[in-house]
Order: C-alpha cells, then structure tokens, then sequence
C-alpha cells in the first residue's frame, strides 16, 4: 500500500507547491493595485506603466507586497488554502450550523447536480445494455448501430446541450432535471455499450457448446453464461461511465443559464466575478466524481467477490 | 399523417434492406459495411422528416432536416468563418499544444519509476474530470479571443494523452528490452526504436479520446465570451433568437468536424500501427 501511496502524494504535493507558487506572479499586478491605493509606494507607479513590466520584475522591485497578492479578496488565482477554506465555508460550517441545504451550500447544489448524474447514469447504462445486447444477438444491429455509436461520440455534445434544454422545455417538460439527465447519459452510454459487447461475447466457445448439450435455450445462455461472463467488463465499464455522467450533467448545467447546481455555481461566480465560487464548486465536482468512482469500485469488489470472480 | 406513413413506410423498407444484407454471403464485403449504416442513418433522417412534416411541427421546435440542409447550404460564408475561429484557431492550436506537451512530459517522467507511479493515479483521475469547468477562469485569464479557447483546449487534453503515453511506453516486455540491450542498444535508440513504437496504439488512444474534448472545450468557452464569432457564440445567441435552423447547421458543422477528425486520426493511426493486431483483420 505504501509503495503507491507515497509516489502518489509526492506527485500531489509537488503539484501543490506548482500551484502555490504560482499565486504570486499571477496575483502581483492586483496586489500592487491595491497598495497602491492604501497608499502604499509602488515601483513603478500607475496601473498602465505596470502593464509594460512582467510579473516576476514587479516581483523582484516590490518584494513587501508579494505577500499581499496571497490575500486577496477575489485573486485570479486564490491560494489552495483559500480553496479549501471556501469549500469548508460553504459545505462545512454550513452544515454544522444546520444550514446544510441552504442554497447557498454547496451541499445543496451538490445534490441537485447528483441527482441529475444518478438518472442520467441509470438511463444510460440502460440504454448501453440494451444496446449492447440488440447487437450482440442482431447482426443488423451490430451493422448499422455500432458505426453510429461511434460516430455519436465524436459529436461534441455541448452544442447540443442548449438545444435539448429549449426542446425539452418546448415539449412542457417542467425542471432542468431531465434535460441534464439526457445530456449525461448521451455521454455514460457509449463506455456500458463497448463494455458489455465485449462483456457478453466473452464466453468462449467450449463454454457455449457445453451449455447446448444442456439443452439451454438462448434465455438460459443469456441468464447463465452471458450476463454472468460480462459483469468485470460492466463494473469497469461503470466506472468510467459514471464519470462520464457527472462531466455530461456539469456540460448541462454550464452553457444553459441553470440557477441550481454545481456547474450553475461555476457560471453564476463568472457572472458575478467572484472566482472563489468557480475554484470551490470545481473542487466539489472533483470530490463528488471521487467519491461515485469509489463507491462503484467498492460495489465492484464485492459483486465479484461473491461471485467468486476476483482477481 | 401520410407523410409521416411514407417515412415509416422507406424505415421499414430499408431496414429489411440491411436484414437481407447482414444474411447474405457479402455481409463481410467492405461496400456492405458501409451501405448498411448508410442506410440506417438515412433512414432515421427519413423518419425524422416524415414526422416533422407530418405532425406539422413547428420549426421553432424541431426543424426538418431538409430546411436545416437548406439554411446549411444558404450560410455557408457565415458557417466557415465561425469553423476558422472555433475550431482551426482555438481548438487545433490548443490540440496541437496539449497534445505536445502531453507527450513531452510523458517521455520525461517515464525516466523515473516513481514518478510514473505517482503520476498515473493522479492523472487517471485528473482526465475524469469535469475540466470543462475551468472554461470561465481561463477565459478571465487570456481574454475574449481564441488564445483563451486554445488554453482551455490544452489543459482538457493534456491528461489523458499523457496516462495514455505513460501507460503505452511501459507495453514493451522485458523480453523485447533485453534483446535490444543485447544489440547494445542505448536509452535513446531504444526509445525510438521499440519502445515508442510499442506506445503508439496507446498514443493513438489518448489521441482520439482528445480529439473530442478539444472541440467540446472550444466551444463550451465560447459560452463565456467570445468574440462575435464562433460556433458557441452562434449556438448560444441562436438560441436566444430561436433561430433553431441555424443551430441545427451549426450542430451538423460541429458533427462533421468531429467525425471528420476522428476518422482523420484513425486513418494515420492505420498507418502507423499497421502491425499491431487489431489493424490487421
């Protein structure tokens, strides 16, 4: 364990030493605009003239105010104390006054966002399935289905992502739900497809031929030696489709004026110029999708196990 | 309605079409396997027709796919300086940027074990992410123009290529290094010579899941201001002024870029593995 843990946090700490690092350069101009008008001496003087100078010579000549540029208030690039200080302000201590579902939490906009991802996950690990199962015993399907499949992905969904809002909502679907939902399986079900036509086609031959000289039918085969054959592709299948489902609902949620949700909380911090809230609601993201692969990994481990198939 | 029984009427038509086909003795023939999607996806335009002409939908809703070919073929000007802006500007610098440096700082870090052990974790995990959120920031960071796109571009396609890099470089066997440090073979020529070669299915991989992300990430910061140009631009202000037609085309530019560029990649990955199995059935 410790042999992969301690490369991992080396990369992890190095990144966050990057990253903090980087604050002072990408801070300084803001920082010294901000002296400036406290009445601080700055070198050189006037906004426009620092425009001339690069961040590491301000640096270098207005080394007292270095540190201010890691204070600010709505920095361009806040520190990752300052991070997780918004994320603790906003989950947290929210929750501890009981105010967890405020809609000023990101616990509340988390759940909504789940929610979303959960449907659309569910409908497109259905959909994948079905697909999956049509062109396994199709062999029109396999023909003119899988090339499409193909072809869906390369679309970029996020031009659609409007359209299937003002669709749906000519259509008097009442919410943003589903919508969402729809966005994030279009996204979830090709992984569960591919998956699971590899999954289901895994039996080998002797194994087929065996279950005929059962007598089996093609129900049995399928209950039997198919579904219960595919269930390592499906689970890793699932892993990356839930991933897919949380990107696919945040794509959803972003370009289309969404009040509720975490890639609402990303527009509405753009439009109100307050960066703290994209950093914050970004890193929720990042958690939430952690958190759902794990879960998946952990259901999958015990499936299997049970199943006596772990490896 | 009987337009809509006529579309219903080619669906069924063609589907037994590719029936037949899929039975018959050419089903393994190349022409085959392209008519029969062909035909497949023919006949959904048909149903899709068929039906808004004949339930009468409003074009505010749902266009046809005749009036949207129409509009296509009537803003063409309009259709290619929005392309030029998203996607040869923004996404195709940024592709070409990230992919570089993707691939770069994968042949460094595979020097040290511990940093691929390190790395591939946390890289596995970066490229699940919903990065496209960082649209906004990055746009505040380089302005309204296509620079900012071509960032969001780069950070979107940067971790996938490189776990995909990483994990490729380590596909050569023991056996194959050996003999090559039998030929005396140093790091470099053993690079060049088997390893990389023995990472380009991988390399090809990360490429394609790329090409993908580099035009949702060009157009979704697009969203967040651009220029009056582009092809988010145009989706998001189409919207606004229900000119559905126009976002339609737009979405059919979006689509045969995509596919266009992804059988682009297929294409020279074909050529460049034409050893490895699964480009030799």
């Amino acid at each position: 364990m410790s042999a992969r843990l301690l490369p991992v946090l080396a990369v992890l700490s190095g990144l966050l030493a990057l990253w903090y690092g980087a604050v002072g350069p990408m801070n300084i101009r803001q920082a010294l605009d901000l002296a400036e008008r406290k009445g601080v001496a700055v070198q050189p003087e006037g906004a426009l003239a620092r425009q001339e100078v690069s961040a590491f010579v301000l640096m270098a000549r207005n080394p007292g105010e270095v540190a201010r540029g890691y204070a600010l208030e709505r920095p361009r690039l806040p520190t990752p104390g300052q991070v997780a200080g918004e994320l603790w302000a906003t989950t947290g201590e929210m929750a501890l006054r009981g105010r967890g579902f405020s809609k000023r939490s990101l616990i509340y906009h988390g759940w909504i966002t789940l929610q979303s991802t959960l449907a659309g996950f569910a409908l497109g690990t259905a959909l994948g399935v079905l697909g999956a199962v049509m062109i396994v015993y199709s062999r029109t399907m396999e023909m003119s289905l899988m090339p499409w499949a193909i072809i869906s992905q390369t679309v970029p969904i996020v031009a659609l992502a409007p359209m299937i809002i003002v669709l749906s909502g000519q259509a008097g679907i009442e919410g943003r739900g589903l919508p969402k939902a729809i966005i994030s399986a279009y996204l979830c079900y090709f992984p569960v497809l591919v998956g699971m036509v590899k999954g289901l086609r895994a039996p080998t031959r002797e194994q087929l031929d065996l279950l005929r000289t059962y007598n089996a039918g093609g129900v049995a085969g399928f209950l039997k030696l198919r579904l219960p054959a595919s269930m390592p592709y499906l689970f890793t299948s699932l892993k990356v489709g839930i991933a897919a489902a949380l990107v696919g609902t945040i794509v959803g949620e972003l370009p289309t004026g969404a009040i509720s949700g975490l890639g609402a909380r990303i527009l509405i911090g753009d439009q109100f110029g307050n960066p703290m809230a994209i950093w914050a609601a970004l890193f929720a993201a990042a958690i939430l999708a952690g958190v759902l692969v794990t879960l998946l990994g952990g259901v999958q481990g015990m499936v299997l196990k049970r199943m006596g198939m772990a490896v | 309605m009987s337009v809509f029984g006529l579309a219903l009427l080619f669906w069924l038509a063609a589907w037994a079409v590719n029936a037949a086909l899929a039975r018959s003795r050419w089903r393994d023939a190349s022409g085959v396997r392209v008519v029969v999607p062909v035909l497949f996806g023919a006949a959904i335009l048909g149903l899709w027709e068929g039906a808004v002409r004949g339930f009468g939908v409003s074009p505010v809703i749902l266009p046809a796919p005749s009036s949207v070919a129409a509009r296509f073929a009537g803003e063409t000007g309009l259709l290619w300086e929005d392309f030029l802006q998203t996607v040869l500007k923004g996404a195709l610098s940024g592709y070409a940027i990230g992919c570089g440096a993707a691939f770069l700082v994968a042949v460094l870090i595979d020097r040290s074990r511990f940093l691929t052990r390190g790395l591939l974790p946390v890289g596995n995990f970066v490229a699940a992410l919903p990065i496209v959120g960082i649209a906004p920031i990055l746009v505040s960071w380089f302005g309204f123009d296509w620079q900012s796109k071509a960032a969001v571009v780069v950070v979107m396609v940067f971790f996938p290529v490189l776990v995909n890099t990483v994990q490729g470089l380590a596909e050569a066997s023991a056996m194959q290094k050996d003999l090559m440090r039998t030929y005396a073979a140093s790091y470099l020529q053993t690079l060049l010579k088997l390893r990389l070669p023995a990472a380009m299915p991988f390399v090809f991989n990360g490429l394609k899941i790329a090409t993908t992300l580099a035009l949702i990430g060009a157009i979704v910061a697009e969203y967040f201001g651009s220029p009056t140009r582009g092809m988010g631009f145009r989706i998001s202000t189409g919207v606004g002024r229900l000119d559905i037609e126009l976002v339609w085309a737009e979405i059919a530019v979006a689509a045969l870029t995509g596919s266009a560029v992804f059988g682009l990649v297929s294409l020279v990955e074909r050529w460049v593995t034409f050893w490895h199995p699964s480009q030799r059935s």
